[in-house]
């Protein structure tokens, strides 16, 4: 992994922070200085609201190198409310419950990590928007009486 | 004679935030696997990260919470909050590096650096009310306008051991500020340590170590009493001029008791109490107890708060709520504790051992 690389895009991975065009207000991410709509240079920054909703969708079976123990997640392109377009991992959702234009919130969450003793690499990811149907998922009722053969409780004081 | 503390200027709670991940591990399960259903669980049961989650993710959720909330609380955007803040704050046991801060990746997430200050505290289940004791200091003497305290863990208990039953995750963030944009004022606090040997974990190993029932007598209850003893009789008040009180919570017994036997109702004590919902949030467990209440308290209704942490101390606060607390709930973005008690996911212990990283892949 190239760390300095990674070291560079933090605020855009961290917190979404792209840019805005001082001449048309278009609304820019990820940042490249040069505005996408009318070409005009565009440097100043702006920090998306992190809402959205899924454009399309894909679930990833055989994960590349770095995201294994992740498989099986599902990939988005989520249409930001500000216009553009990103790619991002999903994520506290399951597979069978995204649909196309299921509203969305940036988390800030563990990319990928370079084994065992390198580094720990954050970014967005998407979750179904507070309150949708499928982010809170079951609310089941749960049996929680203990056996009668139970014979000790399990104490410490922590 | 009681050490009661009290900055030169008042300070308050301008924000809170609250986190829980989403997976829920009933720990009739843990009993079922070890002790075939032998041992009767302290919980029902406790919340699980998922494989993308530490605590540098769940104090990042934490604190944009808290500074949604403070910018309805202060009227304040959250530009000019994060650009006069001059520290953050988080204190666990399980940050997820040995040598780097997790702090400093909170304060980029929330757009707070590079001006200001950044630390990782340490003291067991009491690193996170230890952070807000000193961020009342920061913020009292005028060094800073703001001050993030975070409390927050994903505990590690050995599988079968009594601690797997309760080892939870999540936590809470606490913006303080100037009282007069406090949705809580803080009207004092007290601190109260020894070293009682009940708990511990050495550099390199993965689990703690616990001395089992001698984490409660001398540990547990005698810091929690004292602390709070002390606060109330520095303050002169007693437990009925109390509309709630919050206990560090390793266990559903031991917060009850602790607040009864210092003369707390049931009534003042259970909407504090999350244990048996999330399990013991280490760090996060009396904090998070602190936001349901705030959750719900109204203007003026005074709340008692402390902590625990092994080693042994606890922190206890005193805090009169504001009529600012009224405007603050009111961003429907932020979920109460309450949402993300109720945004729930059970897993069994397969799936559990798979998000603990206990499977190997290779
Ligand atoms: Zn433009």
């Amino acid at each position: 992994m190239e760390v300095a690389r990674y070291w560079r895009t933090t605020q855009q991975r961290y917190r979404m922070e792209g840019e805005i065009c001082p001449t048309c207000s278009g609304k820019i991410f990820p940042p490249r200085d040069v505005c996408p709509h009318c070409q005009h240079e565009a440097k100043t920054p702006f920090t998306f609201s992190g809402r959205g909703e899924i454009f399309s969708y894909s679930t990833i079976h055989n994960a590349p190198q770095g995201f294994e123990k992740f498989a099986p997640y599902t990939v988005a392109l989520v249409r930001l409310t500000e216009g553009p377009l990103v790619t991002a991992q999903l994520t506290d959702v399951d597979e069978h419950d995204v649909y196309i234009g299921m509203p969305v919130e940036m988390v800030t969450r563990v990319l990928r990590e370079d084994g065992e003793r390198g580094l720990l690499v954050y970014g967005f990811k998407f979750r179904p928007a507070f309150g949708v149907s499928g982010s809170s998922s079951q609310a089941v009722a749960v049996d929680v009486r203990a056996p009668e053969h139970a014979q000790h409780e399990v104490m410490i004081a922590r | 004679m009681a050490k009661f503390m009290q900055p030169n200027r008042p300070v308050g709670i301008v924000g809170y935030g609250a986190y829980v991940p989403r997976y829920r591990l009933v720990s009739q399960e843990v009993s079922e696997l070890w002790t075939d259903g032998n041992a009767v669980s302290p919980v029902r049961e406790k919340s699980v990260p998922g494989l993308d989650e530490d605590v540098a993710t769940m104090s990042i959720e934490a604190a944009r919470n808290a500074m949604r909330r403070a910018v309805r609380s202060s009227a304040r955007d959250e530009s000019s909050l994060a650009a006069n803040l001059g520290a953050v704050w988080v204190g666990s046991e399980s940050h997820p590096y040995a040598v780097k801060p997790t702090s400093t990746i909170v304060a980029e997430a929330i757009g707070a650096t590079p001006y200001t200050q950044a630390a990782d505290w340490q003291f067991a289940c009491k690193a996170g009310t230890e952070a807000m004791q000193a961020a009342i200091g920061f913020v009292g003497s005028g060094m800073t306008e703001y001050a993030l305290a975070v409390g927050m863990d994903a505990a590690q208990g050995r599988p079968g051991d009594a601690l797997e039953y309760t080892a939870g995750a999540g936590g809470a963030a606490y913006l303080l500020g100037p009282a007069e944009e406090a949705l809580a004022v803080i009207d004092g606090s007290i601190s109260f340590v020894s070293d009682t040997p009940d708990f511990w974990r050495r550099q390199y190993e993965k689990y703690p170590e616990h001395a089992g029932r001698f984490t409660g007598e001398p540990a547990y209850f005698h810091h929690i009493s004292s602390a709070t003893v002390g606060l109330l009789e520095a303050m002169q008040l007693k437990p009925a001029d109390f509309a709630f009180a919050v206990f560090h919570q390793p266990n559903l017994k031991f917060p009850l008791s602790a607040g009864q036997q210092l003369g707390f109702h049931k009534d003042q004590l259970w909407p504090g109490i999350l244990v048996n919902d999330i399990g013991n949030t280490y760090a996060g467990s009396s904090m998070i107890g602190l936001t349901a209440v705030l959750d719900q308290a109204r203007p003026g209704d005074r709340i008692l708060l402390t902590s625990f942490g092994s080693g042994a101390g606890s922190d206890s606060f005193c805090l009169t709520v504001t009529e600012r607390v009224v405007e603050a709930r009111k961003d429907p973005n932020v979920m109460t504790t309450a949402d993300y008690v109720r945004r729930r996911t059970q897993i069994d212990y397969a799936q559990y051992t798979r998000l603990k990283g206990n499977y190997r892949l290779n």
